[in-house]
């Protein structure tokens, strides 16, 4: 097909060096593209694989090297490690790095991903003890800091991060605070029910789990160490290690000025994973995927930004697709992500964060082994599966096929009768 | 060697824990553990184990990068490290 590289003369560049990124470049060998890919990355590591961080390399049962990821094939590509792309132009088609190279491109892939968000007040962020998790370098410090055995890990923001951080600390016997603005722990994603019942669970493995609270100050000593934590209750809490886990921000600075739609939803794509200009324009040339991407999907309202692992993988696989051949395949996979904490297997398909109801329709919460499906406007939208990770697939059938909710299952492991709960409805993003 | 295992798609049918226990485990009910960088003794059966697995979530291959590109100067590599064999 002509306008699409297929000869050895092109050149792919593929700013951010991670998951997607590589699993883009593997794509594009994977369909037969001779021409060049140079991989920019702003971290001295070659690709590495962060989920472990917050799981096994926290608990010390995991080195921050052996989480290197694998290579299925020979790449047969340049990288620029450790050094970060600045600035694009895209008339001129080029990427400037850090160092002052300048890299022509004939297609480009943004892959840039997200950063942990900071502790706001920068002078209590800069204290010694106050962490966050998304890099190795981050992991191997928060894990030493574990391994002194801290009188109490206070940890902010019980999102998933925070939560496995919570998990890991009770693991290793760890005295542990979290302190959680909204009215339970993974409540953005998974709605207030599983909210609910994932804080009975921490509290019964013994996390100090503190909702409707938020951390106001953190108080250092002379030596700018982390002393005290101040809540928003008035409690004073003694902690020398903080892990602030406060969500993500995408890495879209570098991109000012490129005339390409960017927000703090990350980069504007259209489905095939091509970047939009300011005018709404899909470019050609341009595209983005992973967790710095954001895009109209086929069964959810307005746009997705998903920082999912899987996600990466199969929008890297998406973009390879639209670099070789165009517009030819949409990226319509479900949002899919795991999570391991407390012992137990959590699998979660769709997108349960926007439901408005929900229903356990197979095990039992008490038994910790359950699915629960969730629905908006009486159709599923997203299922939650806890220790039954089988089952998941029909669900996520069940929602590509917009079928009504509650679904009508006859499981033979179904509550009898299947109670449907309301959840407050959450604004479309 | 590094091994990697599509946690999203794994469904926890423990056929790598049969095919590979030195690298692969499920830890609780339903938790799969694995040791990303298993020494090459093992390499036979990390791959029985993702030939086992029945929804092939398992990515077996060298650390990616720099050193694993033809068009680089070849980068010695760490030996596989030993953090070693789950408990
Ligand atoms: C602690 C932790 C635990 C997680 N656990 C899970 C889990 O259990 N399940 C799950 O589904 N997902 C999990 N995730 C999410 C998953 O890791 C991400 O979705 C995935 O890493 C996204 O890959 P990416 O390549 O798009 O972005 P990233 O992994 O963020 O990589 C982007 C890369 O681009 C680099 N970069 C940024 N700016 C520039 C620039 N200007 N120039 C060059 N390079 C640049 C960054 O340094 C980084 O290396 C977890 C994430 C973290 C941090």
């Amino acid at each position: 097909m002509s306008g699409y590289p297929s000869s050895r003369s092109e050149r792919v560049v593929i700013v951010g060096a991670s998951l997607t990124g590589l699993h883009a470049a593997d794509a594009l060998r994977d369909g037969g593209f001779t021409g060049h890919i140079t991989l920019v990355g702003a971290e001295p590591h070659p690709p590495y694989d962060r989920p472990p961080l917050s799981k096994r390399v926290l608990a010390g049962r995991m080195s921050a090297d052996s989480t290197g990821l694998p290579q299925r094939q020979d790449l047969d590509a340049h990288w620029r490690l450790g050094n970060a792309a600045v600035a694009l132009d895209r008339d001129a088609r080029t990427v400037t790095l850090e160092d002052g190279t300048t890299l022509g491109f004939d297609k480009l892939l943004i892959a840039t991903g997200t950063r942990a968000r900071r502790w706001p007040d920068p002078d209590e962020a800069a204290l010694t003890g106050v962490l966050s998790i998304r890099t190795r370098e981050d992991a191997v410090e928060l894990q030493a800091r574990l391994a002194a055995r801290p009188g109490r890990v206070l940890v902010i923001g019980a999102g998933f991060v925070g939560s496995e951080v919570a998990s890991v600390c009770r693991e290793l016997g760890l005295d542990v605070t979290v302190v959680e603005r909204s009215a339970a722990p993974l409540a953005g994603a998974l709605g207030a029910w599983a909210g609910t019942a994932a804080g009975r669970l921490q509290r019964r493995h013994g996390v100090d789990l503190r909702t409707d609270t938020s951390v106001v100050e953190l108080e250092g000593d002379a030596d700018g160490r982390l002393r005290r934590a101040r809540l928003s209750d008035g409690a004073v809490l003694d902690v020398d290690v903080a892990v602030v886990a406060l969500g993500a921000v995408r890495n879209v600075e570098w991109l000012a000025g490129s005339g390409l739609t960017v927000d703090s939803r990350g980069v504007r794509c259209d489905p095939y994973c091509r970047a939009v200009d300011a005018d709404g324009r899909p470019c050609d040339d341009i595209l983005a995927a992973g967790d710095v991407a954001c895009w109209p999907h086929p069964l959810y309202e307005g746009l997705l930004a998903v920082e999912h692992w899987d996600n990466a993988v199969r929008q890297a696989r998406v973009a390879a697709t639209t670099i070789l051949h165009g517009p030819v395949r949409e990226h319509t996979a479900l949002p899919t992500f795991w999570s391991n904490q407390f012992g137990l297997n959590i699998k979660v398909v769709g997108v349960p964060g926007r439901a408005d109801q929900v229903a356990v329709l197979q095990g039992s919460v008490e038994r910790a082994a359950f699915v629960a499906a969730y629905g908006r406007g009486g159709r599923v939208i997203g299922a939650l599966a806890v220790n039954t990770p089988r089952a998941l697939d029909a669900y996520a059938e069940m929602i590509s096929r917009r079928m009504s909710f509650p679904p009508d299952l006859n499981a033979a492991d179904a509550p009898d009768p299947v109670h449907v709960l309301d959840l407050a409805v959450p604004a479309a993003g | 060697m590094r091994v990697m295992v599509d946690l999203a798609r794994c469904q926890s049918y423990g056929q790598c824990v049969f095919a590979a226990p030195e690298i692969f485990e499920i830890s609780g009910q339903e938790v799969l553990e694995y040791d990303s960088a298993p020494s090459d003794e093992w390499r036979l059966h990390a791959l029985r184990a993702r030939a086992a697995c029945p929804v092939q979530a398992i990515t077996i291959g060298p650390a990616a990068g720099p050193g694993q590109d033809l068009r680089q100067p070849p980068a010695t590599r760490p030996a596989a490290d030993s953090v070693g064999v789950l408990r």
